[in-house]
């Protein structure tokens, strides 16, 4: 039998204090009509902290412990679903109760990871080609706001060959929200997407059970064998909110003012990736907007600590400096034998035409090397670059080549001989 | 004994309080039945009867009026041959064997042996009568390569104990009793091949502590020449994220010239430890020709695990690092991070409400940090064998800027400092140790006040770099550049290494003093050159060769051949 006890003791920020016992740890609760969770147990003093905030909760409000803890459901029925951050359909579709999954379960063991291998195709050749996304991988996309970086993620869910899209907001605007369920409606991906909304409008609380309940879902997907990618933007805004609760809380703060566990925090979610061994795997990209483009700032600096590499969004555009898939080694050297030497011979190019820019903005004379460059570099910047580019890995690979040989000599390339010998698209250029 | 036991009166996080019938320790074990599951805990702090204690698990599910039991121990580790090639979690827990109980996923409440149950060889070395002291042996079984000795535990009280009865050489359960010991007072002690000791004591069962003098070799040719690394010494390595600490480590792991390497993987990420995983058991450790696996332990447990254990695990794996310098051993310790350390202690310590430190760290940090880099010392057995260990940490600092506080208390308490810069990391210089701004209180394996003349040439040489970033190369005179060009020199083929090429990835000291001989001489030779076109190809010819060199095996003519052709190039244009 449910007890309902009706005396709130006392309400700070969004937690409220009731008397009442038998209480567990983590356990959800319904204040009002509001769900709330176990947050801090005293004796018989019972702390709660409101999802949808504690906003005109009255200290005679009903209180009604559920006996389990917070939890999600999950079944096929999900997909192409839009909730909130607390499991309520925004999408006018039925709610969901059957098989009740706990959000926020166990680590997974180490012992049983093993090497991620397979890249997960994108379309967008500066990930493609030059980062490549492993499955399995956590990446943060590090942005400053105002980039087109939610842009960039529904791209990304649109064009990537994955089973299951998971896509987590918190805080979004509530014309972002909008604009993914249109484009990801239109593009029909979203018969197999899931979405997890909390908007900038919606309850704090809220917002910090997005990545939870996004990943507890991928997890059942990727245990079913699917290939799951995650989306989680803005990581910031999750970040903030636990911020706001922490203090809140009464929780001394650490640096500029998050608390001292922000980086388990983080920690406890991004390491959600995974590549289970006969079964499917998660990925993560998950949106970090740097507060005033610092990337020391608390955020960014302990996602780096955490993710394996991350996408610099700069002027629209993911910029190959400071961009970095650690794994990237572990498969771009099964795609194709010219991958990472082209990969590495374009790059070393495009560092040079940023040099030559320099020296032209500054006024020196340019040579005619200096000219090469500059064209490379723009064609570069146009056709590879630009994010509405879609292409395949191999025809990127191909582009590059003719984009090498339409400013270059092969011998001015700094590629092996041998493998000009085969690719170079103009052959009447080699002798 | 009567178990002391109590129920939880109240659940912050994962501290939970505990009133309690009886007496209790401050730091002793005790865990809290939910559901049927014990979740281990530590007490922390006793207060007003109540017992806070620190869970090492989640603690969701816990109620008001759950039971609890305190054990009497404080938190121990279990040891006994069978350690080596094993992975741990930060309390011991074997992870395989974990996965195997439980699947992909970690359980709370799940305490497994970590000890493998099965015979051993046992042959004595005590006699009966004869008289021992903690840390004696008393016999030994082969593990692996390695003798390992069975002791007397390190812990055991008093000084008069003698051995009433030993085993006959011969196979037995590594629990079964192998040695009888007993004391003035007639109690008996039964000695089996496994003992449990606390993480948090240091292990002072030796003659004397002894100055670090001899070089760990690491076969990086810019820790052993110039920022050395001692055996029983202490060193940090703090760096921005993706400078390559854990690259740098691994390195050290693969390739130092250590009995035992312990890997601690602190509170980072899970990948990183699949790699030493999956890689180790494959590499053959070329001193002994067996996979690396053999020598080494790691203890795991990454940053989604729970917070507490984290704080124990770096603990865990001293301890055991103790253990087999007990045995005569040379050890090296390996901690990645000990920032990620630190930071659970802060956890813990703003869960407590203690008055926070500077970036809210609890203000027991550096003594906690000092303690730890403390256990590390090369000793003097009480049988007079020389044994050690080396502390490596890592330090994550944030926002990659040393002057906070876990990178300070640290360089308070270590003998060497390699810090790593995000600018040498992004030009791609590996490893990113910063040349200049590192140091070493250590001797190395080349002359030492050669290795001073040649990094005074470095100093003077980002000197001169800095000053014609403003001047221009023209504003510049021959001879500075051609110092700045000798500094380049010895940053290119010298401080950098190439970890991926087969040969150059592990360089040998006597190959290094080779090397570093022929550099110092090309560096303190003045040349006949004042064009600074000629200057330039003339070093980057010289660079060349220099790199040619490395990728050659040493004691090869091709070695010899190369070395020739070195000194003749640079000869060639020597004022003489």
């Amino acid at each position: 039998m449910q007890k309902v006890y009706t005396k709130i003791e006392s309400i700070v920020g969004n937690v409220v204090t009731v008397k009442a016992e038998g209480v567990r740890n983590g356990d959800l609760a319904m204040v009002g009509d509001s769900y709330a969770n176990v947050i801090k147990l005293d004796k018989d003093m019972v702390s709660l902290q409101v999802f949808a905030g504690a906003q005109g909760v009255s200290t005679t409000d009903p209180v009604r412990f559920l006996g389990r803890p917070m939890m999600v459901s999950f079944s096929e029925h999900l997909l192409g679903r839009i909730f909130d951050g607390a499991g309520v359909p925004r999408d006018n579709g039925p709610a969901l109760t059957e098989n009740m999954i706990p959000i926020g379960g166990p680590s997974f063991n180490p012992s049983k990871r093993i090497l991620p291998k397979h890249m997960i195709r994108t379309g967008i050749p500066m990930i493609d080609m030059f980062n490549t996304l492993v499955e399995s991988q956590k990446l943060p996309i590090f942005s400053i706001s105002g980039e087109p970086y939610n842009q960039l993620l529904s791209r990304i869910a649109l064009q990537a060959e994955v089973d299951v899209i998971v896509l987590g907001g918190m805080g979004l605007k509530y014309d972002d929200y909008l604009a993914f369920r249109d484009t990801l409606e239109r593009g029909g991906a979203m018969s197999h997407t899931v979405m997890f909304i909390h908007t900038a409008s919606d309850p704090t609380v809220e917002c910090t059970l997005v990545p939870d309940m996004s990943l507890a879902v991928a997890e059942q997907f990727a245990l079913e064998g699917k290939k799951v990618l995650v989306l989680l933007t803005d990581m910031t805004n999750f970040a903030d909110a636990q911020k706001e609760m922490a203090i809140t809380m009464e929780q001394v703060p650490s640096n500029r003012g998050y608390p001292g566990d922000l980086y388990s925090c983080l920690a406890s979610r991004y390491e959600k990736a995974v590549d289970i061994e006969g079964a499917g795997s998660i990925t993560i990209l998950g949106v970090t907007t740097m507060p005033g483009d610092d990337v020391t700032h608390p955020v960014p600096d302990n996602t780096g600590y955490i993710t394996e590499g991350q996408y610099y969004l700069k002027s629209g555009r993911i910029e190959p400096f400071g961009s970095l898939s650690r794994l990237k080694q572990n498969v771009n050297g099964e795609t194709r034998d010219d991958h990472r030497a082209l990969m590495d011979g374009m790059i070393r190019l495009y560092s040079q035409y940023k040099e030559s820019l320099e020296k032209k903005s500054m006024g020196f004379l340019m040579t005619e090397w200096d000219e090469k460059l500059l064209k490379y570099g723009q064609l570069f910047e146009n056709k590879l670059m630009d994010l509405s580019v879609n292409i395949s890995l191999e025809d990127s690979l191909d582009l590059g080549w003719e984009i090498l040989a339409e400013c270059f000599e092969p011998n001015e390339t700094g590629l092996k001989s041998s493998l000009i010998k085969d690719r170079w698209p103009n052959k009447s250029a080699i002798n | 004994m009567k178990t002391v036991t109590g129920y939880v009166t109240g659940i912050n996080g994962n501290l939970v309080k505990v009133s309690f019938e009886g007496s209790v320790r401050k730091n002793e074990v005790g865990y809290i039945i939910v559901d049927g599951k014990r979740l281990k805990g530590e007490v922390i702090r006793i207060n007003n009867g109540e017992a806070s204690m620190q869970i090492y698990e989640m603690s969701n599910g816990i109620k008001v009026g759950d039971p609890a039991e305190f054990t009497g121990e404080l938190m121990s580790v279990e040891l006994g041959p069978g350690l080596l090639t094993q992975v741990f979690d930060g309390l011991q827990n074997p992870l395989p064997e974990l996965a195997e109980q439980c699947g992909f996923f970690l359980e709370r409440g799940v305490y497994l042996d970590p000890i493998p149950n099965r015979d051993w060889e046992f042959t004595p070395s005590a006699k009966v009568g004869d008289h021992v002291q903690p840390g004696d042996a008393v016999g030994s079984v082969p593990e692996g390569l390695f003798e390992h000795k069975i002791m007397v535990p390190f812990n055991l009280k008093g000084n008069d104990w003698t051995v009433k009865s030993i085993n006959e050489k011969g196979s037995y359960n590594v629990r079964s009793t192998v040695c009888v010991l007993v004391n003035g007072k007639g109690e008996e002690k039964e000695l089996s091949m496994v003992f449990t000791q606390p993480i948090k004591e240091a292990v002072k069962c030796y003659k004397e502590r002894l100055q670090p003098d001899e070089a760990l070799v690491t076969k990086i040719r810019c820790i052993d020449a110039f920022l050395p690394v001692a055996k029983g010494g202490t060193f940090c390595v703090p760096g921005p994220f993706g400078a390559g600490k854990t690259v740098l480590q691994h390195m050290q792991a693969k390739n130092s010239a250590a009995d035992i390497v312990i890997v601690a993987a602190c509170g980072e990420r899970a990948g990183e430890v699949v790699e030493v995983l999956k890689e180790f058991p494959e590499l053959v450790d070329p001193r002994t020709g067996r996979s690396l696996m053999e020598r080494t332990i790691i203890i795991c447990n990454t940053s989604s695990m729970p917070v507490a254990a984290r704080e124990a695990s770096c603990y865990t794996a001293v301890t055991m690092a103790e253990y087999y310098r007990q045995m005569g051993l040379d050890v090296l310790l390996l901690a990645d991070s000990t920032s990620r350390w630190a930071q659970a202690m802060r956890e813990m310590s703003g869960r407590l409400e203690e008055i926070p430190g500077e970036e809210a760290f609890p203000a027991y940090l550096e003594s906690t940090i000092a303690a730890f880099y403390e256990r590390a010392g090369k000793v003097r057995l009480n049988d007079g064998k020389l044994a050690s260990i080396t502390i490596g940490g890592t330090v994550s600092p944030a926002g990659g800027n040393f002057e906070e506080p876990v990178t300070q208390a640290t360089l308070k308490v270590v003998g060497a400092f390699h810090g790593l810069s995000r600018e040498r990391s992004d030009a791609r210089k590996y490893p990113a140790i910063h040349p200049v701004d590192s140091w070493s209180k250590y001797s190395g394996v080349v002359d030492m006040a050669r290795v001073e003349e040649a990094r005074a040439v470095l100093v003077r040489s980002t000197e001169i770099n800095q000053m014609m970033k403003v001047v221009g190369e023209e504003g510049t005179s021959a001879e500075d550049y051609i110092t700045y060009q000798k500094g380049e020199l010895l940053d290119s083929v010298y401080l950098q290494q190439n970890s991926f090429d087969p040969i150059d990835a592990a360089c040998e000291p006597e190959r290094q003093r080779r090397e570093f001989d022929k550099l110092y001489d090309a560096m303190m030779t003045t040349y006949d050159l004042s064009d600074k076109r000629e200057i330039r190809s003339f070093f980057n010819q010289l660079r060349q060769d220099f790199l040619d060199w490395h990728g050659t095996e040493f004691e090869t003519p091709e070695f010899d051949e190369q070395e020739k052709k070195i000194t003749d190039f640079f000869m060639a244009k020597a004022i003489s």
